[in-house]
């Protein structure tokens, strides 16, 4: 076991070498480069700044150079400071992984509560009326744009209904609040939020879970168990569920990158300054070090995603600690 | 002394309450600022901000003449070769420290340093020298008479004693600023908001409103949801929902409505070392064929005027004897046909040597109105036979690639404009090469000349005559097909007392607005 760990992990590093170096290369043979995206079409920018913003960047030396330059930085941790605002890349990014994150979070386990009982209410009662009901509302939640429905519901519960606050993470006077106002204003305005992210999820995932359970309901272990005479509650979720959660954790797996990515579209719907946007601008700004930083973080986050999919699987099924 | 003063001549007259401190002002921005240090500010949200938190020596007053701020009053000297400053004594920068002549000075090294990849650096070029004469004066020597300059005084003026040692492209100074203006910077939640407060200390006197605080929302669809909510008491609108959404009672019980042409215009520029747009005739024929009515009444549901030239109705060079061109299909066909340019082969374009009419019409992403725009073009210039493709293309790319290399025939873009009519970067001859402005390569020698005269004239009654000669020339020429001068529109609680409109908009005396003691929404606590 710790060798396979071993190889495994010494097998990411070219990978993740090979990743930061395409991104570099595809984000600086983008047209374009920081310094328009500061000058804005401004006829009071001389050429003369322009090419001294260049020169401070180290935009006028060649590719590979600027490359090495970067990689000798990133072995120190050291990812930079901002083209657009001189602010620490790490500093910037750490104020949006958080938000980011802890919505995420919510989301995610609003998703799995959600989704695994719908999806094994689903199964258990396969061709109902309400199994349909739940079909065809999966797959309405998975077709449904995000901006679309959270317009809907800001206008609903906020603008109609005045419930819940339109957009933002905090009040204005959140300052003027005690503790426990605070916390009433921030989970207010996580309610919508968290509510739209995890729409498709829980389409996503009640689907999957459906579909699994229903796949192991028809093996002949679980046909014996019922022979034998085991109480249906007991097959169901001593036996056949746990069999049925596998492909579950993949996805898991495969989810944890995204944790982090954020969505520019909803992040900008409810003016929440996560990783979405922070990226989004970053890429139409030309932010090179940042958008190096995230690509870093998201390269980083994905192969650990993998591997950790990939060791619960060895510990679920040793079958394939074998190979 | 200057507190009471203001309070009594400005304001009774307007509104019979007395005016009240306290109270917030909540107004958004769809963008992060991304620099407060007025010369790096070039975003609208940072030198939105930028300029309730620093002054510069002198301002536009609000019917756009230039005034003294941190300069009590200038004097031009030898026919424009020197200004002289006369600064205000007793004015301290918010953290204490009294402001001198040594701040000025060192803002004027900041702006020449090399060092400072300022966007503005190009106006202090023609300084020669700048001279501390005493502790409130100075003096700036030019290398030629350059009236512009004059204007350019207004950039916002650094404190020495915190950036001497700095690097200002580095410095948290950005992020915590410090300065003489009206409002001083208490926070700045990244992505979220700014809180402002206000500076009991203003030279000025003290404005009324306590805090201001900016939100950032990027969605426009959210801000109008947060106005119906009101949550915001301020916010810019589309013409759509200035003209339709807003018109409901709620909005009408709750917000005031401003509607003032913008400080800017929409055109189409035409490639003149392309082939097909060197003739003037082809030029002129493609700008009687749009109807430009038609454009700001559809783009802009008739919120906007045409434009006729350069310059801005609202401006002293505007030159109102210019008229639009009329639209006119018909001798637009026919000047073409004069141009070489005719339907031989009867597939319903013009061509000439073989060659179609056809050509592509760029304009930059993220801009529904100019996408509109360059709809409604094709449609007219088809009708008279010439093919045009739209490519809608993202800004850097289109920077980059199209408008630097002049890899272009034509483009739908806009300008907008400063107050001052200088407009040599754009028109001047000599500004042609890659990355410059006049990506147009326009070339008049008069122009050129007249360009150079008023930029050596200083009084507003000499210029005006040079830059309404420009207006009409330029006009003639049509190196651009001027389209649209769209109007700025906005909304702004009612619960404000004191805003007006005048040339300027109707910021220009926020640090006098109030809401009376019983109207006030937010309960804030007044900092002494």
């Amino acid at each position: 076991m710790p060798i396979y760990f071993l190889k495994r992990v010494l097998g990411l590093i070219p990978l993740f070498i090979g990743i930061t170096f395409i991104s570099f290369l595809v984000i600086h043979l983008a047209p374009g480069s920081p310094v328009d995206a500061k000058g804005e079409f401004n006829p009071k920018m001389t050429l003369q700044a322009r090419e001294k913003l260049r020169e401070l960047y180290g935009l006028d030396r060649p590719l590979l150079e600027q490359y090495g330059q970067w990689t000798k930085k990133i072995i120190r941790f050291d990812f930079g400071n901002s083209f657009v605002d001189g602010e620490k890349v790490t500093s910037k990014i750490g104020k949006a992984v958080p938000v980011t994150l802890s919505i995420s979070v919510l989301t995610l386990l609003c998703v799995l509560a959600a989704g695994i009982g719908l999806g094994v209410f689903g199964a258990v009662h396969e061709g109902s009326r309400t199994d349909r009901w739940l079909t065809f509302l999966a797959l309405a939640g998975f077709s449904v744009p995000t901006f679309w429905i959270s317009l809907l519901l800001m206008n609903a519960f906020g603008v109609q209904l005045r419930l819940l606050p339109v957009s933002g993470l905090y009040s204005v006077n959140f300052d003027d609040l005690n503790a426990w106002e605070k916390a009433v204003d921030i989970a207010r305005h996580l309610v919508l939020p968290v509510a739209v992210a995890s729409i498709t999820g829980v389409a996503g995932i009640s689907r999957y879970m459906r579909n699994s359970l229903l796949n192991e309901l028809k093996q002949d272990y679980v046909r014996t168990a019922r022979a034998k005479g085991l109480p249906e509650k007991r097959v169901l979720y001593h036996h056949a569920l746990k069999n049925a959660l596998l492909p579950i954790v993949t996805i898991l797996g495969l989810s944890v990158p995204g944790l982090l990515g954020g969505s520019v579209i909803f992040e900008s719907i409810f003016s929440i300054p996560g990783m979405g946007r922070l990226f989004f601008n970053s890429v139409f700004a030309r932010d090179y070090p940042v958008i190096m930083g995230i690509l870093v973080l998201g390269a980083f986050l994905t192969l650990l995603g993998n591997l950790l999919a990939d060791l619960t699987y060895s510990v679920v099924d040793p079958r394939i600690r074998l190979k | 002394m200057g507190f009471v003063f203001i309070v009594c001549s400005g304001f009774l007259s307007a509104d019979p309450a007395d005016p009240e401190p306290g109270d917030m002002f909540v107004t958004s921005s769809i963008g992060e600022p991304v620099n407060l240090i007025p010369f790096f500010a070039s975003d609208s949200a940072s030198s939105e901000i930028s300029r309730l938190i620093f002054n510069g020596l002198v301002k536009y007053d609000k019917d756009l003449k230039i005034v003294g701020d941190l300069a009590e009053s200038f004097e031009v000297k030898d026919g424009g070769m020197k200004i002289i400053f006369h600064l205000r004594k007793n004015v301290h920068w918010q953290d204490g420290a009294p402001f001198t002549a040594a701040d000025v000075e060192f803002t004027f090294q900041k702006l020449r340093d090399p060092n400072t990849p300022t966007p503005y650096g190009g106006d202090f070029e023609k300084v020669e020298s700048l001279k501390v004469l005493d502790d409130s004066t100075l003096e700036v020597n030019y290398k030629e008479p350059f009236s512009p300059g004059l204007a350019s005084w207004g950039m916002g003026i650094i404190p020495k004693h915190l950036l001497e040692k700095e690097d200002l492209m580095k410095t948290s100074f950005s992020r915590r600023p410090v300065g003489t203006g009206p409002y001083l910077l208490k926070k700045w939640k990244t992505g979220e908001r700014l809180e402002l407060r206000a500076n009991r200390d203003y030279f000025e006197g003290r404005p009324f409103i306590e805090r201001t605080i900016y939100r950032i929302i990027p969605d426009q669809a959210t801000t109008f949801l947060e106005l119906e909510t009101e949550n915001l008491d301020s916010a810019g609108l589309t013409p759509l929902q200035f003209k339709r959404q807003t018109d409901t009672s709620f909005f009408k019980d709750h917000y005031t409505k401003y509607r003032t042409p913008s400080f800017g215009y929409t055109y189409i520029g035409y490639n003149s070392e392309h082939p097909l747009f060197g003739d003037r005739k082809v030029r002129k024929a493609i700008g009687l064929a749009i109807n430009k009515q038609e454009i700001a009444d559809v783009t802009l549901l008739g919120l906007g005027q045409v434009a006729t030239g350069p310059f801005l109705p609202s401006s002293w060079a505007y030159n109102s004897d210019v008229k639009p061109s009329p639209f006119d299909p018909a001798l637009a066909r026919q000047w073409l046909s004069e141009a070489g340019w005719t339907d031989a082969d009867g597939d319903g374009f013009l061509d000439k040597e073989g060659r179609k009419f056809s050509f592509t019409l760029l304009t930059n992403l993220g801009n529904e109105q100019r996408k509109m725009a360059c709809e409604i073009i094709q449609r007219r210039l088809r009708e008279i036979g010439i093919d045009v493709k739209i490519q809608v293309i993202e800004w850097g790319t289109f920077l980059r690639e199209f408008i630097d290399k002049k890899k272009y025939e034509a483009v739908l873009l806009a300008w907008n404009l400063s107050y001052d009519p200088d407009i040599f970067d754009i028109f001047h001859s000599s500004k042609t090469r890659p990355g410059e402005f006049n990506f147009v390569s326009y070339k008049n020698e008069e122009v050129d000349g007249l360009l150079a005269e008023g930029r050596r004239l200083f009084k507003e009654e000499a210029r005006a005559p040079v830059y309404r000669r420009i207006h009409r020339i330029i006009s003639d020429d049509e190196p651009y097909t001027f389209l649209t001068v769209p109007d700025s529109l906005l909304v702004l609680h009612r619960r404000f007392r004191g805003p007006e409109l005048a040339p300027s908009g109707i910021g220009y005396n926020f640090i006098k607005w109030f809401v009376p003691k019983d109207e006030q929404k937010y309960k804030v606590r007044l900092e002494e």
